[in-house]
């Protein structure tokens, strides 16, 4: 059966399809985004083969060993006019990105190379990979281990076999001395640092309300005293550490034949690409996805892993959330429930409705000059004028941080608790002023239970805006690298005053702030994922809370 | 609301009000002396006389619109919540004008308890539902509160019902049976006085019957006002009867004198379907 445009269109399947269309739309650019970002991100963990080849240019040949991390197709004219002999007919060639590492040795990591330049293309299984603490990866091959500075064991007497076998456990030796090292610097010696910090506050507070006696000043010497008698005892031990791991080294040739000692406290892990099985290989693989999700980062963020960001980020978001929620629901409550509903009202709720639209930098600069500044420097020389001229809250920091998203996002939160008040049929609060209640009786024990699921959808819809915000942190506390968490072990375990990591930040700051932009590029693919999943996580959460409010009020929808 | 504002209309002089019925023979519960209620500016009550004998059944009936709700929500001051409108006259529960300045509203409201047209259980437990009027009262005590819920309960006649689920919704309760809980949780405070708008008129035939059988074992403990669309319902439930019709009070009667010989042609022509 035949029809005409007319009656096609007439028919309204146009519009069916049109609408259809522009779902796929979404939907596609949706999944392109996770796509794109899941590819480029958890690609990086994988360990790619190394590659030795001979690297012909004219007739001068080199050696060279590494990744490949990246292949493209260059214009020929380009390489023309940088010198290479190219005959006319060709239009384009297609050059990789070789990861060659030993940044120590010869200055940079990455190289591109035309792909035909590349002679003698082998796999070797004796060729290594080391990730280092400094200086990036090292590649190349194993001569021998060191124990200091004398050989335990070399490829030409013992074979190949044996030094790995050797490496290997000297490496896990010095991994375990390593961690020890760490507890000790970080969380024994931390806490003595954070004890003599107190003890010294606490001598300039007396001091300040000339309150110090000699029996106070006997006392904190003492207590000082004990600290520093701590620290030399942990420093004695960190000594005796220190040379125990420093002792093993290893002596590896690089590409250009160069033969260089590494010394194994360096060394976070060796391996063979070439001959892991596949089985090895997801193992390795999951092994650094876990290092990436809870470890530290490390070589200026470009290296290790990004918990303090997951951790800054989870944190600063639910803070906000449990100052955003009373704040805005208060607030509607007021103006739905008591305030007379007159010109005023209106102007109050265009006002509120037109702050969500404020740029978040704004926010920002507010947070900046009101929070840390105003009332951060007050409550310095109110409650902490001992640690002057150092700021205690008059400096960015995670409570402000907080504070300036919830303000960000309190529009959001009264716009949608206003509504969910507005649905509560009026049957139900005659039903409880009926039985002696008064308004507020009514208002918390109906009203305001039943408005749940609504103030619910209010802040998820506040953690989605929160969790993406990164401009105006970048002014009230958000920093590249935090010395700590704002959560630890010492009293009194919160430090809300202190400043945060966070993954938005940190894909900014790595992908832009970066010395390094080819080792950098991966990690901000990976982190951008990441950021991704925890605010899916925070919000699917979220949601889950109200789906369970909604089944508990259902009453509402019929 | 202002509450200085006169109204456009002049009030209407007392030779319209009907004066009220002398019932010697009954205790009077609730006293209504010259009743005028304004929405804005619209008049919808005029002059309303009348007495509402203690613990007997009083119907309220008249076609849509007659003010007959809008009378019953004066005895909770349930009108109070509604903006612009404004009440003059007397409203004596006890010897007490309940729109005297003095008066705690809440208070009033625990005494004058209310049933609504629609069902309006809290999305609660069957057992908070009725507990509610308590708990608002401030009573902590477990023991007193579940002998009130019970009693409240085997008072409404939805006991044996529900007594195995009471920790369950009451959402889950049908129609009928939502209707008296929410009954139960009226009484569960003991109010001296019932107000029951339509509260029949949502419910299926057998749901009414059980209402209308609770409206019968409850008058001895508490005086009822009931209003209703349904004739019949109102002849079979109360032992007084007002005829309402366009704010005004034309009849007030014993239910007997009102239906079988009404002195008003008005109340004859309702009573007998020329209108309504």
């Amino acid at each position: 059966m035949k029809i005409g445009l007319r009656q096609w269109v007439a028919s309204g399947s146009p519009w069916i399809w049109l609408n259809g269309a522009a779902v796929a739309v979404c939907v596609f650019m949706v999944i392109g985004i996770l796509l794109l970002i899941a590819v480029r991100g958890l690609g990086h963990f994988w360990p790619s083969d190394i590659l030795l080849a001979q690297h012909q240019i004219k007739d001068r040949s080199s050696r060279i060993i590494g990744e490949i991390v990246d292949r493209e197709q260059v214009n020929a004219q380009q390489l023309r006019d940088a010198g290479f002999v190219i005959e006319n007919q060709i239009d384009s060639l297609p050059r990789v990105l070789l990861k060659v590492g030993n940044r120590d040795v010869t200055g940079t990591d990455f190289i591109w190379v035309l792909e035909e330049q590349l002679r003698q293309i082998q796999y070797a299984p004796y060729l290594f990979a080391i990730e280092r603490r400094e200086w990036g990866n090292f590649y190349g091959i194993l001569h021998a281990v060191n124990e200091s500075s004398q050989p335990v064991a070399t490829n030409i007497d013992d074979g190949d076999a044996v030094v790995w076998q050797v490496l290997k456990s000297r490496i896990a030796r010095a991994l375990e001395i390593r961690e020890q090292i760490h507890t000790i610097e970080s969380q024994t010696i931390g806490a003595i640092n954070y004890g003599l910090e107190r003890l010294r506050l606490r001598t300039r507070e007396l001091q300040l309300e000339n309150r110090l006696t000699a029996v106070e000043s006997a006392l904190i010497d003492e207590q000082r005293h004990a600290y520093q008698e701590q620290y030399a005892d942990l420093q004695e031990q960190l000594v005796i550490l220190y040379t125990s791991v420093e002792r093993d080294s290893l002596v590896a040739e690089t590409m250009d034949g160069q033969s260089v000692e590494i010394k194994l406290s360096k060394v976070v892990r060796a391996y063979h690409p070439n001959t892991m099985s596949w089985l090895d290989k997801v193992i390795f693989y999951f092994n650094k996805l876990h290092e990436f999700i809870t470890e530290e980062p490390r070589e200026a963020n470009t290296e290790g892993g990004i918990f303090p960001a997951i951790f800054g980020t989870v944190m600063m978001v639910l803070l906000m959330s449990v100052l955003v929620t009373p704040f805005g629901v208060i607030a509607a409550v007021y103006l739905r429930e008591y305030a007379r509903q007159g010109t005023l009202n209106r102007l109050i709720r265009i006002s509120v409705n037109n702050l969500a639209g404020v740029p978040s930098i704004v926010y920002g600069v507010f947070g900046l000059g009101f929070f840390i500044y105003f009332l951060g420097g007050n409550i310095d020389q109110l409650f902490f004028p001992e640690a002057l001229p150092a700021p205690t809250f008059g400096t960015p920091g995670m409570l402000w941080a907080s504070l300036t998203l919830a303000l960000l996002t309190v529009p959001v939160v009264i716009v949608a608790t206003e509504e969910g008040l507005s649905r509560i049929p009026r049957s139900f609060r005659e039903a409880s002023l009926a039985l002696g209640a008064t308004k507020a009786e009514t208002l918390w024990r109906v009203v305001l239970p039943m408005s749940t699921p609504a103030i619910m959808t209010g802040v998820i819809l506040a953690v989605a805006r929160a969790a993406g915000e990164v401009a105006p942190l970048m002014l009230v506390g958000v920093v590249k690298l935090a010395p700590s968490l704002p959560v630890d072990g010492n009293y009194p375990f919160f430090h809300l005053d202190r400043k945060f990591m966070h993954l938005g930040f940190h894909i900014y700051d790595v992908g832009f702030q970066s010395p390094n932009v080819e080792a950098a590029r991966p990690l901000v693919y990976a982190t951008a994922l990441l950021l991704v999943v925890i605010i899916a996580l925070l919000n699917l959460s979220a949601v889950a809370i109200r789906n369970r409010l909604r089944e508990k009020y259902k009453t509402l929808e019929n | 609301m202002s509450p200085t504002r006169q109204p456009k209309i002049s009030i209407k002089t007392t030779e319209r009000c009907l004066q009220p019925l002398v019932l010697s023979q009954e205790t009077i519960a609730v006293e209504i002396k010259e009743l005028n209620l304004y929405y804005g500016d619209k008049q919808a009550l005029n002059c309303i006389n009348m007495s509402i004998p203690r613990h007997r059944v009083t119907a309220f009936i008249g076609p849509s619109g007659c003010g007959k709700s809008t009378l019953l929500r004066c005895f909770n001051r349930m009108n109070d919540l509604v903006d612009l409108c404004r009440v003059r006259g007397i409203i004596s529960l006890e010897g007490k004008d309940i729109y005297d300045r003095k008066v705690d509203v809440a208070e009033l409201r625990r005494r004058v308890g209310m049933v609504f047209q629609k069902p309006n259980p809290f999305p609660k437990s069957v057992y908070e539902n009725v507990a509610y009027g308590l708990r608002i009262q401030g009573i902590r005590k477990k023991h007193v509160i579940d002998e009130a819920v019970e009693w409240a309960l085997r008072s409404a006649a939805l006991w044996d019902e529900v007594k195995d689920r009471l920790q369950e919704s009451a959402l889950g309760l049908s129609g009928g049976q939502q209707q008296r809980l929410v009954i139960a949780r009226s009484i569960a405070v003991k109010p001296a006085v019932l107000l029951l708008d339509e509260p029949a008129s949502a419910l299926d035939p057998i749901s009414t019957l059980k209402i209308e059988q609770l409206i019968h074992e409850l008058k001895d403990r508490f005086t009822i006002v009931i209003v209703t669309h349904n004739m019949q319902q109102a002849a079979r439930v109360s032992d007084y009867t007002a005829f309402m019709y366009m704010g005004d009070l034309i009849e007030f009667g014993s239910t007997d004198d009102l239906f079988t010989n009404p002195h008003k042609k008005q109340t004859e022509d309702y009573i007998t379907g020329r209108y309504g």
